[in-house]
């Protein structure tokens, strides 16, 4: 669900938010309008919003996890578990993490990629959301729900910053929740 | 106490939640493991403050973040400080127009990226990463910041292997590291 839709309409902070995310057309390939949160990141008061805005929704959830999706996810996730004082769990690519790791694989447009976990980092019933900085297909959360599920832990919420056209109207991914601040920027160009 | 660590009774609580694990990437590498202190809300938030506490008076306009793990040090720290955070990223990541400087590894070498746009000769910059060894990737990372103008004023990570000299490599800018590994 966006947040306009649950409480937020009208907020301010989500237009300035919007208006700090840059469009770059056709990277990493043509006819894909990439959105580059980099300049949301250079913007202090945007990029604090975006981080009050998730603070706020969660720090009365009884959230312990905060697991973020490498590498954008860790510019988000990280002050979200700082001020909800929750744990930080990186979820990363293939071989970065140094010991026992869980791995799940999920689709690109062409081929596989994989997600990586530590063993023992979460523990059964700790309630999580999982970050990243964009929704697309899905496919990456649903891959960072499954390696949580597998441990016993409870996914409370997905939340990106952006959500792109597929998800809107979809309130729930895989059967839980997903929070999205905004939509992208620059579409109406396509 | 090792020479250059901070003198600070909070630094005991995160030296002991750094995991050390041999062997990794390769036989040999005692690999720093800083996923540990992140899995302790108090500790991580130690580390967090420490570096807050010494910048925040430091007229710090941004902070620039080397991919990956620089990301998760340096993005709750510009946030604090109210300084841009600028991301410093692997190839072909950046969307934008970019700059980049090439750094040794032990075999071959990489690069790092910038996005031009981000910063300019009116900034005073801050470089965080969670560990310097050799000091290659932060002498990269500070290239970037000096053509572009700005000033670097210091280098900042969590952890530091000293017999590694990169301290050396930094071109004389300061370096202000939490925890020593020998």
């Amino acid at each position: 669900m966006f947040a306009a839709e649950n409480g937020l309409k009208g907020d301010p902070r989500l237009e300035a938010i919007s208006a700090a995310i840059r469009v770059v057309p056709n990277f990493p390939k043509k006819g894909i309008m990439f959105q580059d949160i980099t300049t949301l990141l250079l913007d202090h008061k945007a990029f604090k919003h975006t981080i009050d805005i998730f603070v706020d929704r969660y720090k009365d959830m009884q959230i312990s996890v905060v697991a973020g999706v490498e590498a954008r996810g860790f510019l988000f996730g990280p002050s979200i578990a700082l001020a909800i004082g929750a744990k930080f769990i990186p979820l990363r690519k293939p071989g970065k993490l140094p010991g026992k790791v869980i791995s799940e694989s999920y689709e690109l447009e062409y081929g596989h990629d994989r997600l990586e976990m530590h063993v023992g980092a979460v523990e059964p019933r700790e309630r999580v959301i999982i970050i990243d900085d964009l929704v697309a297909t899905g496919g990456t959360l649903s891959a960072a729900m499954s390696l949580l599920e597998s441990q016993g832990a409870e996914v409370v919420e997905c939340a990106c910053v952006i959500g792109l056209p597929e998800v809107k109207g979809q309130h729930k991914l895989k059967g839980k929740p997903l929070y999205v601040l905004v939509e992208p920027s620059g579409l109406e160009f396509c | 106490m090792s020479q250059n660590e901070v003198n600070d009774p909070r630094i005991d609580g995160i030296k002991t939640k750094i995991r050390v694990v041999p062997d990794f990437p390769k036989k040999g590498i005692m690999f720093q493991d800083i996923t540990t202190l992140l899995l302790d809300p108090k500790a991580f938030k130690d580390t967090i403050d420490l570096f807050v506490e010494k910048y925040r008076d430091m007229n710090i306009s941004v902070v620039a973040g080397i991919e990956a793990r620089g990301f998760i040090f340096g993005s709750p720290i510009a946030l604090a400080i109210g300084a841009k955070f600028v991301p410093l990223r692997k190839p072909k990541k950046l969307p934008g127009q970019i700059i980049f400087e090439e750094y040794e590894l032990e075999y071959g070498s990489d690069r790092l990226e910038m996005h031009v746009e981000a910063v300019d000769s009116g900034d005073r910059a801050l470089v965080v990463d969670d560990l310097i060894a050799t000091g290659g990737t932060l002498c990269a990372a500070m290239d970037l910041l000096k053509r572009v103008g700005a000033e670097v004023v210091e280098c900042a990570c969590v952890i530091e292997l000293p017999e590694l000299k990169g301290r050396e490599r930094l071109e004389g800018k300061p370096l202000y590291v939490l925890v020593e590994y020998r």
